[in-house]
C-alpha cells in the first residue's frame, strides 16, 4: 500500500511540472527544453542554499527567481535574438549544467539532517510517504487556482491570444515578445520550483536529475488529454494533475513487473510515445467505440 | 476640407537593391473618406497597407496621424488608432478561443491589458449577440464556439467586427471577402458596408472586384507599378466607368 500512496505522492509534486509545461506546450505552442536546465537549476538552488543553513522557505524562493531567470534568458534568445525556440532552450539548458556545478559544487548534495519544507511539525504526525501528498496538494491547489485566476484576466487572455494566433495578437496591440517570455519565465520558475520541491523531498540534489524531465512533464499533459479528451481549460489543468499520478502509477506497474530503475527513462519515452499515438491508432483501429473519446490537440 | 487622418508624404519602400515597391506615394485620408483600391498583384497594394500599419517601415517620405510623424512608430503602438482586416480568415480570429473571447480580446485594441479579470458577463454575451446577429450569418448562435470551427464566412465577419470593436481612426481592409465564395463574399461586403457607413467609419478597402470598388465607397485609387495612377472622389468616382477604370492597368 505504501508505494501506492509513494507514486500518489510523487504523482502530486511531479503535477507541478505537468502544468508549468502546459503553459508553453500547449498555449504559447512550443517546446521548450529550458526545463530540463531549470528543474536541476532549481534543485541545486534550492538545496545549495539549504545545506548551507538558509531557511528552507527562503531557499525555494530563491529557486523559483532563478527559474524565472533562465526563462527569461531563452526568452530574450528567442525573441530578440531570432534563434529558434528549440535552440534557445538547448543553450539555455546546456549553459545550466555548468551552472548547476558551480551553485553544488559537487555533482550532488545530501540533505541528510538538514530542515526542509517538509520538517513542518504538522507533516510528521503523518504516515510515511502522505506528507508528499498533503504538500502537493497545498502547492496544487494554490497554483491550479492562481494560473485559473490568471488566465482570465485581460492579461491571460493576452497570453493565451498570443500563442494561439500571434499576428492577430499583435494587430489588436498585445506585446507578443512580452506575452512570449513572461510565459517562458513563469513556467521556467514553476520548473525550477518543482525541482527544489522534489529534491527536498528526495533529500539531495543531484546534476543528473534534469535529464528525461520533458517527457515525464509532457506524460503527465499528453494522458490527462488522452484520458478526459474535450475539456475547458481550466478542467485541462486538473486533468494534468491526474495525468501525472497515472504515469507514475503505470512506472509503479512497470518497476513491479521486474524492470529495473536504470530502464525509467527508455520506460518514460515509450509510455509517453504510446501515450501520443493512442489518439491516431484509435482513429485508424476504429476503437472509437471502445474506448472514450479523447486526445485532441485543441483547447 | 478637415485635415486628414493619415497621410503619406511622398512614401517611398525600397526591396533589395533598387526596386521600389512603393513610389513617393502622396495620399491624405480625410475622415469618413470610404476608399476603394484597385491594382493588379504587385502594384503594391499590400505595401501600401504594411506601411499605414507600420508592419513595413518606410525607406523614405513620411507617415502622418493627426500631423503627427509616426513614420517610426512601431505597429502594436498604431494599433490604437488603426485597425485591420486579412484576407485570410485564419489571420485575424484567435482559433481556440471563442467567438465571444475573442470578441472581448478586441475590446482593448490597443490598450494596456491588466490583472483585471476579463468580465464576460450575462449582459456582455448580450450586447455580443446583438452586434453579431447584425452579420446576418448566424454568427450570434455560435458564442461560446471555437472560431477555428466557424465557417469562412462567419469567421471574416467575426474578423471585421472585432476590428471595429473599438472604433479605429482608420480602418484597413484587405481584400477580406477574397477568399470566401461569391455569396458569401457579397453578403459580408454589403454588411461592411453598411457598419462603415452607419458608424461613418474612415476605410481603405482592396479589392479585386471592380464593380465592387466602383459601387462601393466615396473615393477610388488606382494603384500601378508603386504609384497612385487614379485618386477620384465622389461624383467624379460615380461618373467613373469600368471600361474607364481598365484603362489605368495598363502599363
Amino acid at each position: 500500500m505504501s508505494i501506492v500512496v509513494s507514486s500518489i505522492a510523487q504523482g502530486l509534486l511531479w503535477a507541478v511540472l505537468g502544468l508549468a509545461l502546459y503553459l508553453t506546450f500547449r498555449i504559447l505552442n512550443f517546446a521548450d527544453l529550458t526545463v530540463e536546465g531549470s528543474f536541476p537549476l532549481g534543485a541545486a538552488t534550492a538545496v545549495a542554499l539549504i545545506a548551507h543553513g538558509t531557511n528552507p522557505y527562503l531557499a525555494t524562493l530563491a529557486a523559483i527567481a532563478i527559474g524565472a531567470l533562465a526563462g527569461l534568458v531563452t526568452g530574450l534568445l528567442y525573441t530578440k535574438g531570432k534563434i529558434p525556440v528549440l535552440l534557445a532552450g538547448i543553450l539555455v539548458m546546456t549553459a545550466c549544467l555548468s551552472i548547476n556545478l558551480r551553485i553544488m559544487g559537487a555533482a550532488n548534495i545530501s540533505l541528510l539532517n538538514q530542515e526542509t519544507i517538509f520538517s513542518a511539525s504538522f507533516l510528521q504526525d503523518l504516515p510515511k510517504y502522505f506528507d508528499g501528498v498533503v504538500v502537493g496538494l497545498i502547492i496544487l491547489t494554490v497554483l491550479i487556482s492562481t494560473l485559473i485566476w490568471f488566465l482570465q484576466t485581460e492579461l491571460g487572455q493576452a497570453f493565451i491570444a498570443t500563442g494561439d494566433n500571434a499576428k492577430m495578437a499583435a494587430a489588436f496591440g498585445i506585446k507578443t515578445d512580452q506575452m512570449t517570455i513572461m510565459g517562458l519565465m513563469v513556467s521556467n520558475a514553476l520548473i525550477a520550483f518543482g525541482g527544489a520541491v522534489i529534491a527536498q523531498n528526495n533529500g539531495f540534489a543531484d546534476i543528473n536529475m534534469g535529464i528525461g524531465i520533458v517527457v515525464i512533464a509532457l506524460a503527465s499533459i499528453i494522458i490527462g488529454e488522452v484520458c478526459f479528451g474535450e475539456l475547458s481549460l481550466n478542467q485541462r489543468l486538473v486533468a494534468i494533475v491526474v495525468g501525472s499520478i497515472i504515469y507514475r502509477l503505470v512506472l509503479l506497474a512497470v518497476l513491479q513487473l521486474g524492470f529495473s530503475t536504470n530502464d525509467l527513462n527508455l520506460i518514460s519515452s515509450i509510455i509517453l510515445a504510446i501515450a501520443m499515438i493512442l489518439p491516431q491508432a484509435r482513429h485508424y483501429l476504429k476503437l472509437d467505440g471502445i474506448l472514450s473519446r479523447g486526445g485532441n490537440a485543441h483547447d | 476640407m478637415t485635415n486628414p487622418v493619415i497621410a503619406l508624404k511622398q512614401a517611398t519602400v525600397t526591396v533589395g537593391q533598387n526596386t521600389d515597391i512603393l513610389k513617393q506615394v502622396d495620399l491624405d485620408i480625410y475622415p469618413g473618406d470610404f476608399i476603394t483600391i484597385l491594382g493588379t498583384n504587385g502594384a503594391g497594394k499590400s505595401t501600401l497597407f504594411n506601411s499605414i500599419s507600420g508592419d513595413l517601415t518606410l525607406s523614405s517620405g513620411q507617415i502622418l496621424h493627426h500631423d503627427r510623424d509616426i513614420t517610426q512608430v512601431p505597429a502594436v503602438k498604431r494599433t490604437r488608432f488603426i485597425a485591420r482586416v486579412f484576407q485570410d480568415p485564419k489571420m485575424g480570429t484567435a482559433p481556440r478561443m471563442t467567438v465571444a473571447e475573442n470578441l472581448l480580446l478586441a475590446e482593448k485594441r490597443g490598450q494596456r491589458r491588466t490583472l483585471r479579470n476579463r468580465h464576460l458577463t450575462a449582459n456582455k454575451l448580450a450586447q455580443y449577440y446583438d452586434m453579431t446577429k447584425q452579420m446576418g450569418n448566424n454568427l450570434e448562435d455560435r458564442l461560446q464556439t471555437a472560431a477555428g470551427a466557424l465557417s469562412g464566412g462567419q469567421r471574416q465577419a467575426l474578423s471585421f467586427l472585432m476590428s471595429i470593436q473599438v472604433k479605429p481612426e482608420l480602418l484597413l481592409l484587405d481584400e477580406h471577402t477574397a477568399a470566401l465564395d461569391p455569396k458569401t463574399a457579397a453578403q459580408l461586403l454589403h454588411a461592411t458596408n453598411q457598419q462603415v457607413t452607419e458608424n461613418q467609419l474612415t476605410a481603405l478597402m482592396i479589392t479585386h472586384n471592380l464593380k465592387d470598388a466602383l459601387q462601393y465607397g466615396n473615393r477610388l485609387l488606382i494603384l500601378n507599378a508603386g504609384k497612385i495612377v487614379l485618386d477620384v472622389r465622389d461624383e467624379a468616382k460615380k461618373a467613373l466607368t469600368e471600361q474607364e477604370a481598365l484603362s489605368y492597368f495598363v502599363n
